[in-house]
Formats: C-alpha cells, structure tokens, sequence
C-alpha cells in the first residue's frame, strides 16, 4: 500500500469515527441501535465471509458460536449482587457465582471460548467437504443451544440471563468493529490469507504447492470463531438479555445474506452487505404493519411479510446476482479514484475485462 | 459413576440407567420398541426424499423437511377446513406434495445446474427458509392441531401393551412404500434412467436420457412419500408449527449420511438407528431427555469421523 493510500485510510478512520460520535450524541436511540447493529452484525458477517468466502469451506455455526461468546459475557458481566434475582430457578453454579469481569475482559474470553469449541469441533469437522461440513458444522451450533438450554446452573437454561449491562454506545462499537477488520485485512493481506484463497481456487493444487490444508482450514475456523464470539459478545450487551431462542441456526440465515448479498471473498462487501440487510430489515418493518389505502385494508401486510420478503430476496440474490456487490473485488483507493476522474470509462473498462 | 454439575446438583448416570432397567418390565420395553419403531419408519420415509435427491444432483435439499412441514398443513386444510374425508385428503396431500417438490426444484434448483455447488446449497437454504416464512405469514406461527382421526388414534391392546394403531399402520404403509420404491427404481426403464444418472450424470445425457425428466421424477417420488410420512407424523404427534419440518429434516438428513447416502436401503436403516436410538435413549436415561435432539448430530460426527460414507455406502477417491 503507498503512503498516500495509508494516509487516506487513516483518514478515513478518522471521519468514520467522527461520524459515529456524531450519531452518539446527536440521533435518538433508535437510530443508535440499528447503526450498533449492522457494525455488529458486519464483525459477524465478516467472520462467517473468512471462512465460506476466503477459505472457501461452507460452514453454517456462526449463530452457536455467537451463542458461547454472548453467553460468557451474559453470565461474567451481570453484576453480583444481581445474580440471585436473575438465576432464580436454579442458583448458580458456586464455581462461577462470585466472578465478575469488565466487558472488554468478557469479551476477548467469549471470543476465546469460542475459539476453543471451534478447535474442538474443527478437528473431526473439517475433513469433511461442502454440504457435510454445512451441515455438520449447523449440528454443532445446535447443539451449543441444547447445551446451553440445559445446563442451567451456569446459563440459567431456557429463562436466559436478564440483567446484562448494557451498552448502546456507537463509538464503543466502532472501534471494536474497526480493530476486527484491520485484523482480519492484515491476516488476509499476509502469506496466511494468500494461503486461503489457494484453498478456496483449489485444494490439490494448493495441497501441491506445499500448502497444509488441515492447518489453514483449522486455523481460519478458529479466527471466524474468535471473531464470531466477540460479535455475539458484543450482541448481548446491546439486547442486555440473551436467551437460547435468540441463537437458533435460523439467525446464521442472517449472515449467510450479508456475505451473499455484499459478496463471497471480500472484506469491504461483508460491511456493505451488513448495512444494506440490516437497513433493509428494519424498512421492511413497514410491510409488517397493516396498511390502510384510501380506507381500505391491504390484508397482504400482516406480521410475517417481512421475512418473506426477506427470503425472497436471499433466493433472487442467489439465483440471479451470484456475485453479490462485490464478487470477491475489493475496495481499494485507487480503484475509487479511477471511478471518479472517469466513471463512464470505468465502468466500461470493467465491463470489457469481463 | 457420578457426573457433578450439571442441574445443580449430582447427578448418578449410571445408578439411574440400572434403577431404569429395573423398572422396566417387559410390556413398558415392548411400548419404548413399537414406538422406537415408528419413529424410525417415519425417520426413514422422509430420509429416503433426501438420499434420492443427494444421489442424483449431489446436493442437500434443505427444503425438504419443509416439505414435509407443508403437507401437514394440506392435509389439515384438507380435513378440517374443507372436511374432505381423511383417505381422500391423503391422496390429494401426496398429489399438492409433489407438485411442491417439483415447483421447488423448477424455481431454486433447475436455474442453477452449471452454478458452483455452494451457490445450490445457498439457494436450498433460501427455499426452506422462504417456505417457513410463508408458512408462518399464511398459517400464523401459533401451533394448529392435527384433526383427530378415530380409525388410527384409537389405542389398542396387543398382549397387554397399549398401543395407538397409527403405531401399527406407520411401519406397514412404510414397508409398502419401499416395496414399491424399490420396484420402480430397479425394474422400470424410469429407474434405470435414475440409476443411471446417478452413476455419472455427463454419460447419461449423452446416452439420451432426459436429465431434467429424470430430476423432477425424483422430486416427485421424494415429495410423495414425505407426504406419506408427514400424514403419518401430523397423526402421532398432531401440534403442527412452520417450524415442524425443521429438526425431523435434518435428524433424515442426518440419518440418509449414516446409512450411506445415495443408497434407499441405507436410508431406512439409518432412519431406524436413529428412531429407535432416540426413544431408548429417554427411556434408559430420563436425566439426558433434553439432550434427545444432539443425538442425532452426535451419531452423525461418530459416522463422518469413522466410516465417512456411511454403512452402507460405496467408497468414493477423488480424483483431480
């Protein structure tokens, strides 16, 4: 990258960040909230993109992982004295009962929890190929939620965990999502990611070339867990609660959307993707609203439209648009320059080279 | 063997298991069997929809289970808004079942032949998905109630055991439909035409079979006896929910893997493994009820790990 384009990225970062100050202190809470959300939703989208996108390994856990690192954080960061009112079927677990930790801790701790399951898991799950390891990898997540549901001295089982500190800060979030995707840029950047994208064009060539699949495979698994973790983590401290129905596999649908929509294999398309489909979900609200035209009820708008729609488009967006926005392209500064002295002979450029 | 932790307190596995068995006599054994059984047939019936489908166009059909989870709505319509007697709802469920399946496999699938196999797999995702959704916009996500059917929910005695005769019913119209199955797919030119697809898809074409025939006959087959099946399952466990079709799908999906998938036969043991493990599981170790639905995955990671193509699969090399 030259020093101009750092310089700009820098910048960049910068008036990103200004604007997210400016929608703390200035947009109601509302507004806060979808934005808290799709920064989230983007850290989850772009772990599930390492993975399926950039290793090319289809994998559906995304939503059991979320699960553990929103659960550690549930169950480390509700205050003490508060534990008894929220666990009170069963009481807590007395190996964990007195232990509180900060956020940041509970965090960074989900995220590696996670990491350990994935590890665990990875093992077995990752000889498998395309549609067994989708729905082995679905399996595991359930199984996250059957255990979660079921150990309830240390979850609270199906009550789930009320009284979660909550945070709605924007430029909290921010700044979590920012670090995660400079991470995950410079791990991609590096021999590692150029090691992905081997995989993802090629196993055998790639085993070939002196490539240790199993290693790689494992190892962007894991990230995709630690970062999933973090997101889920992150999750419940926005919602302040968590219960095992928020975490079923329906939610990885979601995030399989996202790096759909926004393009398998590209970094600055899992942020598109998130923004567009959490927007998007939250415009189509209207459409589960009943609606009044000139005095005369639509019965087509009644709760549920939404998520059809939403299906719709998941299936349109695969059938017709397979690259999603960005294909596996990146943004890059020098590309946006080129669109902006010229956009006509861009565009054209670009269609030509297809 | 004593596990600590979990529900609070100790928990006594083991002495649980031997204080099970010795409460158990032989006629409450012989109620976990029979309904053990017709689990495992109808874990069978619809597992055999997703090995017909995986051995042809390699691909999981995710909305199958929610195929299933359609016909039970049908036949609901069927007798209890528009009170159709119940044998003539049932025809007409397997009828709207597999004209569903093949609609399924025109829209998602059909467009998507020559496409890479994660974009398939997406767009199977995307069909269950959206038919859920539409179940739950046009049905109401609360659950209905399968209409009773006295013939087959009455409760019979057989040498002391009570059993409902849907019980009875389930495992005999399962054995006839694979009798059936089996003789079109070994003896009629249609399936010799599946068979051979199944073996190498580019050859078959070339050889001048329909392929597109091919699949939609496979969809039917498959779609039908998910209809037979969801009949069947809307009698014996009769809450209906958009969701119904979720676990069953891939507890059969899971269980068409186990016995080797692609293989009609390894389908239907696979689905009693499953069904009737299950049902022992609960009966034997009550404390691990709630752990009845990671069974499943759990036999499926054993499978992969060890004998990755299943029982009664072929052993397959890759090739470059």
């Amino acid at each position: 990258m030259s020093k101009r384009n750092m310089l700009l990225t820098v910048v960049g970062l910068v008036v990103l960040f200004a604007a997210s100050c400016y929608v703390q202190l200035e947009m109601d809470s509302y507004t806060r909230r979808i934005v808290n959300l799709c920064l989230i939703y983007a850290i989850i989208g772009l772990s599930m993109n390492l993975t399926n996108g950039f290793v090319g390994q289809f994998s559906l856990g995304q939503a059991g992982f979320m699960a553990i690192g929103a659960y550690v954080v549930g169950v480390f960061t509700v205050p003490v004295e508060f534990r008894d009112t929220v666990f009170y079927a069963v009481p807590m677990n007395p190996l964990i009962a007195d232990i509180e930790l900060p956020l940041w801790a509970a965090l960074i701790l989900g995220g590696i929890m996670a990491m350990l399951f994935a590890f665990i898991v990875g093992t077995p799950v990752l000889r498998l190929h395309g549609d067994y390891l989708a729905i082995a990898t679905l399996g595991f997540s359930e199984i996250i939620r059957i255990v979660i549901t079921n150990a309830q001295s240390f979850t609270n089982g199906a009550l789930g965990i009320k009284d979660i500190p909550t945070i709605n800060d924007v430029r909290f979030i921010f700044v979590a999502t920012a670090i995660v995707f400079i991470i995950v840029t410079c791990l991609l950047n590096s021999s590692y990611g150029r090691a992905f994208k081997a995989i993802r064009e090629d196993e055998i060539a790639a085993e070939a070339m002196g490539i240790n699949l199993f290693k790689h495979k494992n190892m962007a698994f894991m990230l995709s867990a630690f970062f999933a973790g973090i997101g889920g983590g992150l999750y419940a401290t926005l919602l302040g609660t968590v219960d095992p129905k928020n975490f079923l596999f329906t939610l990885t649908y979601n995030f399989l959307l996202i790096i759909v929509l926004g393009g398998m294999g590209s970094i600055t398309g899992s942020m598109l993707g998130s923004i567009i489909v959490t927007g998007g979900l939250e415009f189509l609200r209207i459409f589960d609203e009943p609606l009044m035209i000139m005095g005369m009820d639509i019965p087509l708008f009644r709760p549920g439209f939404r998520m059809v729609i939403f299906s719709i488009l998941l299936m349109a967006c695969v059938l017709f648009w397979r690259k999603g926005i960005m294909g596996t392209e990146e943004f890059t500064w020098d590309k946006f320059f080129a669109f902006c002295k010229n956009p006509f002979k861009y565009i054209w450029q670009k269609g030509a080279s297809k | 063997m004593v596990i600590k932790g979990y529900g609070g307190g100790e928990m006594e596995l083991f002495g649980e298991f031997f204080q099970a068995m010795q409460d158990m006599t032989l006629v409450s054994f012989a109620q976990h069997m029979v309904n053990g059984i017709s689990l495992g047939s109808l874990y069978a019936l619809i597992a055999i929809g997703y090995t017909m489908v995986y051995g042809i166009l390699l691909m999981i059909n995710f909305a199958h289970g929610d195929i299933v989870m359609m016909a039970c709505y049908f036949a609901f319509f069927g007798i209890t808004v528009f009170h159709i007697p119940w044998y003539f709802t049932f025809v007409g469920v397997i009828v709207a079942t597999a004209l569903l399946g093949v609609l399924i496999e025109r829209t998602a699938y059909r467009p998507l032949r020559e496409a890479p196999k994660n974009s398939v797999l997406i767009s199977a995702i995307g069909a269950s998905f959206l038919l859920e959704n539409l179940a739950n916009y046009l049905f109401s996500g609360r659950p209905l109630r399968f209409p009773e059917i006295p013939v087959l929910t009455q409760n019979i005695a057989v040498g002391g055991v009570q059993i409902q005769s849907i019980c009875l019913v389930i495992p005999v119209i399962t054995l006839l439909s694979l009798v059936v199955l089996l003789h079109i797919v070994n003896h009629t030119k249609t399936g010799m035409a599946m068979r051979a697809v199944s073996k190498d898809y580019e050859i078959a074409r070339v050889m001048g079979i329909n392929i597109d025939r091919v699949i939609s006959t496979t969809f039917i087959i498959g779609s039908a006896l998910a209809a037979i099946g969801a009949f069947m399952w809307g009698v014996r466990y009769p809450g209906i929910t958009p969701m119904l079709g979720v676990m069953p799908g891939l507890k059969c999906f899971i269980a068409a893997v186990i016995g080797g998938i692609g293989n009609i036969k390894g389908a239907v043991i696979g689905g009693f493994i499953l069904g009737l493990g299950e049902v022992m599981i609960v009966a034997f170790f009550p404390d691990l009820s709630g752990y009845r639905d990671a069974f499943a995955f759990i036999v499926l990671i054993v499978i992969l790990f060890y004998k990755p193509t299943g029982l009664l699969g072929e052993k397959t090399t890759e090739k470059v």
